[in-house]
C-alpha cells in the first residue's frame, strides 16, 4: 500500500495525513505483534509453499473411479442442506413472527425474538454439530439439526424483515370484502412475503450446501466424513476428487439458487 | 339504504375523528363526502364496514344494525359492502383475474380459495366486468405491471364482482392524474348506476364531487356542516367546509334537512338498471 | 348480475387458470409432488427412529446438566485466554496477508481493467476461494504444514480472496474511467494507471472491506482449531473429547462474546472510515 501517501497529499491537511500514517504504523505493529504471538517457526513458513505444492502433486491426478463412490455422500450433503433449511424455516416462522415489529405481541416477545435471532447466528455450524453428535450420535440427522440451528438467526431475521414490509392495505382489502382469517393469510399476506420467503430459503440453502460439506469432520454426515477418512488414510487422489466434487456442488447450488430467486421476484 | 346516526369515533390517541355524524344513503344515489384532509372522511367510511370500530352511534344497512354484529356476522355483512381504496389495496403480486375474483372470497370455502377454485359463473362475470371497466384482456397480467388508472379499474371490478348492496369508496382518484381521475369517476358512477348500487364516496377534489355525485356531505372536524345537492354548494357552503369550523353556527342549519333532497337526485334512468351483468 | 343473460355473458369463458412458470398445472403438480417425495425420502434416509429420538432426549438432558454452570474457574479462564489470543492473532495476520494476496486477484477479476483471459482466471480464483469452506481449507492445510496456527492462517488467507477480491473487484468495476484515462494519456504504465488513476478512488471502500473481512476472519479463526488448525477451536474440541461440557460452554460463551465484540467493533470502524 505504498501509494497511500501519494494520493492523500492534496486532499488532506497535515494533521489528517499524520493520523493516517499513525493508523498505518499501528496496524503494521499490531500485525507484527500478532505474528509474534502465534510463535510460528520461520522454517515452517518458508517450507509451507513447498509443502502445499508437494501435497497438490501427491493429489494429482484425481481418482475418477472414486468419483462414482462419493456420489451418495454428495447427495447426502445436498439433502442435509435441504432438510436443514426446511427445518430452519419451520422453526424460524414463529421466531420471525415475534421478531417482527408489526406482528410481535409485546415488548418481551420482541426482545426474545431478537435474542434468539442473534444467539443462534453467533454459534458456528461446526459447534452445533459437535453438540448434536453428542446428543444423537454420528450421522446425517445430527448434521441436519446443526445446519438448521445455525440457520435460524439468518432465516428468522430476513423473514421478519419481510413481514415488517407488508402493505397493510392489502390485508385490509381482504378483510373489507368479508374474507376469513385464512383468506387474509392466503391472499393478503402470503403473496406479499413469498418472494422474501423463497429468496431466503434458496439463498440459505445455497449457503448451507457449503456448510454441510464440513460437518462431517465431527461425524455429522455428508461429504466431510469421506474427506476426513481419505485424509486419515493418505488417499491423496481421493482427497483431490472430493475437493473438486465439493467445488462442483457448491457452484451448481449457487447457480440454481440464483436462478430460483430470479424466477420468483 | 344506509343510515348513520350520531356516529362518534375517538381514536386511542385521543383524536376525536367523528363527533356525532348523522347521514343517509338511499336508493341508488351517489353521495360524496368532501372536506379538508383530517376531517374524518376515511374514518367515517371505515366505520361503516368496521375496519375501524366506531366508539358510539348506529349504522344501519338495509335494516341491519352493523355496530353490534359479532365477528362472524360482520364477515357475512361485509360481503354486501364493496370497498374501493385510495391506494387501490390490490394484491400486487397476484394476477388481475385473481384480484377481481378475490371479490368472491366471502362466498367461498377457504380450501377453494386456496386452490383458486372459483365458480364458473364468477369467472364469466369477472371477464365481463374487466371488459366493462376497460381492462379486458389483461386478466393474466400481474397487478404490479399496471398503471395507476388500470389498477383502480381493477379495484372497481373487484368491488362490483362482490355484488354489494353499497359501494364504499375512499378517495379513489387521489393517487391518479387529473385526466385519469375524471375517466375513473365517470366509469365508477356509471357502473354503479347500471348495477343499481348506491355509493358513498370520499372525494378530495370538489370538482369531481360536483360533476359526478347526486348529493354532497361536507365534513369538517368530524362534524357534518353541509348536506345538499351539488347545486346548493355555493361559495358560502364551501367556505364553511374548508375554513375549518368558523361560523359553523350559521351554516350548521343547512345540514338539518338531511334526507329531503334525496328523492330529487335518485331518479336515475331506469333503463340502465336492466343492463345488469 | 346476470350470467342469466345469455347475450352478455355468452362470449366470456367460464374457466380461468392461473398462468404458471411451469407449462401447465399438471406439470406444476408433478414438480411439487416430486419435490415432496424427494424431501420425504431424504428425511427417511436420516433414520430418525423413535428410539433414537428418545435416546437423544436423554443425552440432551444429561448434556445440559453437565454444561451448567459453565466452567469459568481461573484455570479455565487462562486456557480460554490463551486460545482466544491465538485465534485473534491468527485472524489479524491472515487478514493482512490475505488482503495483500487479494489485491492483485481483485485487479485480475475486474472486467474493465484487464484482458479477457486474465479476467477469467481472476474470476476462477475468486470462485474457488469462495466455494471452499474455511474448515475444508484448514483440514487440507493441516495435512500440508502440520497442526497449529500456521495451518489456520493459511486456511484463512486462502479464504480471503473469495470475499475480499470479489467485492474489491466490484468496486474497481465501478470506478470513474476518466481518471484512469487521464493517467494513460500522460503516458503512464499500466502499474502507474492502477496506482494513480484507480487506487485513489477505491481506497476508502477498500479499508472498509478490510475491516469487514477481519470481522469474518475472527469468526473463522475460532473454529478452524476443530480440525487442528490452532486457536480456541482446539481448546473447544479437547473439552468435548474429555466430556468437559461445562468448559465447552464457557468456551462457546467466550467465542460468542468475541464474535459479537468483533462485529460491533467492525461496524463502528467501518462507519468512521466511510
Ligand atoms: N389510526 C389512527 N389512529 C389515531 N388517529 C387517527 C387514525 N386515523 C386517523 N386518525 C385521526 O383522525 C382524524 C381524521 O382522519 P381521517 O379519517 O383519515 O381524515 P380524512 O380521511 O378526512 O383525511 C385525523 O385527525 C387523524 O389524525
Ligand atoms: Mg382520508
Amino acid at each position: 500500500m505504498s501509494y497511500e501517501g501519494s494520493t492523500t497529499w492534496r486532499k488532506h491537511d497535515g494533521r489528517a495525513r499524520a493520523l493516517r500514517y499513525l493508523a498505518i504504523v499501528v496496524a503494521i505493529a499490531i500485525t507484527a505483534l500478532s505474528w509474534r504471538a502465534l510463535d510460528i517457526q520461520y522454517t515452517f513458513v518458508v517450507d509451507a509453499p513447498r509443502n502445499l505444492g508437494d501435497l497438490l502433486l501427491r493429489m494429482y491426478p484425481p481418482n475418477l473411479a472414486y468419483g462414482a463412490e462419493i456420489l451418495p455422500p454428495l447427495v447426502e450433503t445436498i439433502n442435509i442442506a435441504i432438510l436443514g433449511t426446511g427445518l430452519a424455516i419451520l422453526i424460524s416462522l414463529p421466531i420471525a413472527y415475534i421478531g417482527a415489529e408489526n406482528t410481535t405481541p409485546n415488548a418481551v416477545t420482541y426482545a426474545l425474538g431478537k435474542f434468539l435471532i442473534v444467539g443462534t447466528r453467533s454459534v458456528n455450524v461446526i459447534i452445533w454439530a459437535l453438540f448434536f453428535v453428542v446428543i444423537f450420535g454420528t450421522g446425517a440427522l445430527s448434521g441436519v439439526l446443526a445446519v438448521a440451528f445455525r440457520s435460524i438467526g439468518f432465516v428468522s431475521k430476513l423473514i421478519a424483515e419481510g413481514i415488517e414490509e407488508i402493505d397493510a392495505g392489502q390485508v385490509e382489502a381482504i378483510r373489507a370484502m368479508g374474507g376469513s382469517p385464512l383468506d387474509v393469510v392466503v391472499y393478503g399476506i402470503v403473496p406479499q412475503i413469498k418472494p422474501a420467503f423463497v429468496g431466503v430459503a434458496t439463498y440459505r440453502w445455497d449457503i448451507n450446501v457449503r456448510e454441510a460439506t464440513v460437518i462431517g469432520f465431527v461425524g455429522a454426515g455428508g461429504i466431510g466424513v469421506y474427506l476426513d477418512t481419505a485424509i486419515n488414510f493418505f488417499q491423496w487422489s481421493n482427497v483431490l476428487t472430493i475437493l473438486i466434487a465439493i467445488l462442483g456442488i457448491v457452484i451448481v447450488s449457487e447457480v440454481v439458487s440464483a436462478y430460483l430467486r430470479k424466477k420468483v421476484s | 339504504m344506509l343510515t348513520i346516526t350520531d356516529l362518534e369515533k375517538v381514536y386511542p390517541t385521543g383524536d376525536k375523528a367523528l363527533q356525532g355524524v348523522s347521514m343517509e344513503v338511499d336508493g341508488n344515489e351517489v353521495v360524496s363526502i368532501i372536506g379538508p384532509s383530517g376531517a374524518g372522511k376515511s374514518t367515517l367510511i371505515k366505520c361503516v364496514n368496521r375496519l375501524t370500530e366506531p366508539t358510539s352511534g348506529s349504522i344501519v344497512l338495509d335494516g341491519e344494525e352493523l355496530t353490534t354484529l359479532s365477528k362472524k356476522e360482520l364477515r357475512k355483512t361485509r360481503r354486501d359492502m364493496g370497498m374501493i381504496f385510495q391506494e387501490f389495496n390490490l394484491i400486487e403480486r397476484l394476477t388481475v383475474m385473481e384480484n377481481v375474483l378475490s371479490g368472491r372470497l366471502g362466498y367461498m370455502g377457504s380450501w377453494d380459495a386456496f386452490r383458486r377454485n372459483f365458480d364458473d359463473e364468477d369467472v364469466q362475470n369477472a371477464y365481463e366486468i374487466l371488459d366493462r371497466v376497460g381492462v379486458g384482456g389483461m386478466e393474466n397480467k400481474r397487478v404490479d405491471e399496471l398503471s395507476g388508472g388500470q389498477r383502480q379499474r381493477v379495484g372497481i371490478a373487484r368491488a362490483i364482482l362482490q355484488r354489494p348492496k353499497i359501494l364504499l369508496v375512499d378517495e379513489p382518484t387521489s393517487a391518479l392524474d387529473p385526466e385519469t381521475s375524471f375517466e375513473v369517476m365517470e366509469m365508477l358512477t356509471e357502473i354503479a348506476r347500471e348495477e343499481d348500487i348506491p355509493v358513498l364516496i370520499n372525494i378530495h377534489e370538489v370538482e369531481l364531487a360536483l360533476d359526478y355525485t347526486d348529493r354532497i356531505v361536507g365534513l369538517t372536524d368530524g362534524e357534518v356542516v353541509f348536506n345538499g345537492t351539488p347545486a346548493e354548494l355555493d361559495e358560502n357552503a364551501r367556505d364553511t367546509i374548508y375554513r375549518s369550523g368558523k361560523s359553523r353556527e350559521e351554516t350548521g342549519t343547512e345540514s338539518q334537512p338531511q334526507s329531503q333532497n334525496e328523492s330529487a337526485s335518485s331518479g336515475i334512468s331506469d333503463a340502465s338498471k336492466e343492463k345488469s351483468f | 348480475m346476470g350470467s342469466a343473460d345469455p347475450e352478455r355473458s355468452g362470449g366470456y369463458p367460464s374457466s380461468w387458470e392461473r398462468p404458471t412458470v411451469f407449462y401447465s398445472k399438471n406439470i406444476k403438480y408433478l414438480v411439487y409432488g416430486a419435490i415432496g417425495l424427494f424431501v420425504l425420502w431424504s428425511a427417511w434416509e436420516l433414520r430418525p427412529s423413535p428410539a433414537r429420538l428418545i435416546g437423544g432426549a436423554d443425552a440432551a438432558t444429561s448434556l445440559l446438566a453437565t454444561m451448567f454452570p459453565p466452567d469459568f474457574t481461573p484455570e479455565a479462564r487462562g486456557r480460554i485466554w490463551t486460545g482466544m489470543v491465538e485465534s485473534i492473532a491468527m485472524s489479524i495476520v491472515a487478514t493482512a496477508i490475505g488482503v495483500v494476496i487479494s489485491i492483485p486477484i481483485a485487479v485480475m477479476a475486474a472486467e474493465n481493467l484487464v484482458p479477457r483471459p486474465v479476467y477469467y482466471v481472476g474470476r476462477a480464483l475468486v470462485s474457488i476461494s469462495r466455494s471452499l469452506h474455511e474448515l475444508v481449507l484448514a483440514i487440507v492445510a493441516v495435512v500440508a504444514v502440520g497442526l497449529g496456527p500456521l495451518a489456520g492462517v493459511i486456511a484463512l488467507v486462502i479464504a480471503t480472496p473469495g470475499f475480499f477480491a470479489k467485492l474489491l473487484a466490484e468496486e474497481l468495476e465501478d470506478i470513474d474511467e476518466g481518471q484512469a484515462d487521464a493517467i494513460r494519456a500522460l503516458g503512464g504504465s499500466p502499474v502507474q494507471v492502477l496506482l494513480y488513476g484507480v487506487a485513489p478512488q477505491v481506497i476508502p471502500r477498500m479499508i472498509g472491506l478490510i475491516i469487514y473481512r477481519w470481522d469474518i476472519n475472527i469468526r473463522a479463526s475460532t473454529i478452524v482449531g476443530i480440525v487442528g488448525a490452532g486457536g480456541i477451536g482446539v481448546t473447544l474440541l479437547n473439552s468435548f473429547d474429555r466430556y468437559e461440557y461445562d468448559f465447552s460452554l464457557a468456551i462457546i460463551l467466550a467465542i460468542i462474546a468475541v464474535v459479537m465484540f468483533g462485529e460491533i467493533l467492525s461496524a463502528v470502524a467501518r462507519r468512521r472510515v466511510q
